[in-house]
């Protein structure tokens, strides 16, 4: 540890969450939930509803701040940082409902996540020939291209994003998170809400995305079917407690996870109160 | 292609709206070119009636502009604009009469300070939404009018501030038709700055704070920030506007700032389409030009059904009541403004004869 910022970094995982609890009043959304992911992985959290999936990601992501506890990212403590601090750190997420910035176009809504990858301000964007805002914009908006033809979203770019179908919102949700060249990209549910085909689509992107882009992906989602399939690694939370971490089919073999997905026989149950 | 060149250029000035970087096709650039000359032709034709209407469409709708930036774009609610509009026309007179800076360098200068005064009452306003941010302008509004009412070293209290002519290279400027250059050089200016601010990195930030602030901030964001800063922007936008104002009237009062030029500035934009930079100058014309009209129509009446004196008396009456009704219709029947209903007419001209 006392190299801790010259070799740390590479041996630590992308992302480090160490004992995070966190109450809103009475309720406990989490209870030192701990969990790491290390780069290049594909990390899913699944869980029963309202077993706190989401509180993890707000917590690694910045929206709430954990009762107790400490979020590391690329070995630095961000538990203190604001969301937008974490961006400009490397952190990409997505949201479960739907965020897109509704009355700008696609190309808007994901050039927005180059924000912080920008030098222009409000001056030198407002005299843009003068000041090199203009070659600025246009370098980016190449960047942003390559993400519109991976996401296949090119013949939408010039779309609204209010008016878009479902699908095609999810998708540019993702092209906006990729727009901010994170270390770790967040997805909150991916294909909820989604048909089969679409479905599809999405988990092969998230996989290019992993495989090809080399991107470190934590994933929430309920499809049990994508979850094994692509996933490297999954934790399973239930009532804000980790219960299982591992392979997909350790995971899956899990008998608390049975319990915690299929409930309790209520034979079985009697019988074992009776034992 | 079609649509673009159906635009009646010359009409209310839409032409110079200069958002000349959000043109869709060169057809529509080259219109607002041509419209800008034309409007640089106008002072040769138009009578000093027109050119005080145009001038007053130019101070009003660059300030407008401002209020678009931070209503319409980032969806901060402010009820105090008049009152930054009011500073800018005080600060540019005080910087002329107490420093000597030439007017024309102190219309911006103006904007600087008002930009100042407007982060500072910006930094509260940045931490509040909605109701709550409506209530804080409301004071900043009543604050700056007390201020200036007090601050005799600053606006000449109760007698108010002389604003000089403005000298361009030691010629003056006098008469509608010199100022009328002046009012179309800054709204020209004034307008490429806004439409190319709101196409870069900080204009996009604004509009992600009003669509969508939670997932903003996640994209690296910061809301406080950018809340304050659409204040500040604004404000500039106020007190060169108000700059403008005063050397045009040679006179600084507090009266013309009340809230009641603040509601008529938040009706500018209404009417014009919250979030356009064309709208905004669409919107303030017709705002101007609602009380003339008005006037106009009592006049005719008059001529034609001879004189009514319950009319006649309640001509102001009748102006204000004019400028509610238009912002409610709007509300309820065009609630995007004149700049959605000016995208359907050129769409239904595009379409003809198919409604598709």
């Amino acid at each position: 540890m006392s190299v801790e910022g010259i070799a740390a970094p590479q041996s630590r995982p992308v992302l480090e969450v160490r004992d995070v609890s966190l109450g809103f009043g009475g309720v406990r959304a989490l209870t030192e939930v701990s969990f790491e992911v290390r780069k290049g992985e594909l990390f899913s959290i699944i869980g029963p509803n309202g077993a706190g999936k989401t509180s993890m990601l707000n917590c690694v992501s910045g929206r709430y701040k954990p009762s107790s506890g400490r979020v590391f990212l690329k070995g630095r403590d961000v538990t203190g940082l604001t969301p937008n601090t974490r961006a400009t750190l490397g952190l990409g997420r997505t949201f479960q409902n739907l965020a897109l910035f509704g009355h700008m176009s696609v190309l808007d809504n994901i050039m927005v996540g180059r924000h912080h990858l920008l030098r222009n301000n409000a001056v030198s964007g407002a005299l843009y020939w003068l000041t090199g805002a203009r070659r600025e914009e246009l370098a980016h908006r190449r960047k942003v291209e390559d993400i519109i033809d991976f996401l296949e979203i090119a013949h939408i770019r010039k779309a609204v994003a209010g008016t878009l179908p479902y699908g095609l919102r999810k998708r540019v949700e993702l092209a906006r998170a990729m727009a901010v060249e994170p270390s770790i990209i967040l997805l909150d549910e991916p294909m909820a809400g989604m048909n089969l085909e679409e479905k599809e689509d999405m988990a092969r992107y998230i996989v290019d995305l992993n495989e090809e882009w080399g991107m470190t992906v934590v994933m929430i989602e309920h499809d049990m079917g994508v979850v094994m399939d692509i996933s490297h690694r999954v934790m399973v939370l239930e009532f804000g407690r980790k219960i299982a971490e591992g392979l997909p089919d350790e995971v899956m073999a899990n008998e608390r996870v049975k319990v915690a997905y299929l409930g309790i026989d209520d034979d079985e149950a009697a019988g074992e109160n009776a034992a | 292609m079609i649509s673009s060149s159906l635009i009646p250029c010359g009409q209310f000035k839409t032409s110079y709206a200069a958002d000349t970087t959000l043109f869709l096709t060169p057809a529509s650039r080259n219109w607002c070119i041509f419209g800008v000359v034309l409007a640089l032709a106008a002072p040769l034709v138009a009578s000093n009636y027109l050119l005080a209407i145009l001038i007053q469409i130019g101070y009003y709708g660059i300030a407008a502009l401002g209020l678009n930036i931070l209503v319409g774009s980032t969806g901060q609610i402010s009820l105090g604009h008049a009152a930054f509009f009011g500073f800018g026309a005080f600060a540019s007179a005080w910087l002329n009469n107490s420093f000597g800076v030439p007017v024309l360098l102190a219309i911006p200068l103006a904007g600087v300070m008002t930009t100042a005064l407007g982060l500072l009452f910006g930094i509260p306003a940045g931490r509040l939404k909605g109701l709550y941010l409506a209530i804080a302008t409301f004071a900043s509004q009543f604050i700056l009018e007390d201020f200036f009412s007090r601050a005799n070293w600053f606006t000449g209290g109760s007698s108010g501030a002389m604003a000089g002519p403005i000298n361009v290279f030691g010629y003056e400027v006098s008469g509608d038709k010199g100022f009328f250059y002046v009012v179309l050089f800054f709204l020209v200016v004034m307008y490429l700055l806004g439409a190319n601010l709101l196409r870069t990195r900080d204009g996009r930030a604004f509009v992600a704070v009003r669509d969508h602030y939670l997932s903003a901030e996640v994209m690296g964001i910061n809301l406080t920030k950018y809340r304050i800063l659409s204040f500040g922007i604004s404000s500039f936008y106020a007190g060169v506007g108000g700059a403008l104002y005063g050397h045009y009237l040679g006179y600084v009062s507090a009266e013309g700032f009340t809230i009641l030029l603040s509601i008529q500035f938040l009706g500018m934009i209404i009417i014009g389409g919250m979030g356009s930079v064309m709208g905004t100058l669409m919107g303030t014309a017709f705002m101007v030009l609602l009380p003339e009209a008005t006037e106009a129509t009592v006049s005719t009446i008059k001529h034609v059904a001879g004189d009514i004196p319950a009319l006649t008396s309640a001509l102001a009456y009748i102006k204000e009541a004019a400028i509610g009704l238009a912002i409610v219709l709007f509300l309820m029947f065009e609630p995007d403004g004149l700049v959605h209903r000016w995208r359907l007419i050129k769409s239904y001209w595009k379409l003809y004869p198919f409604s598709y």
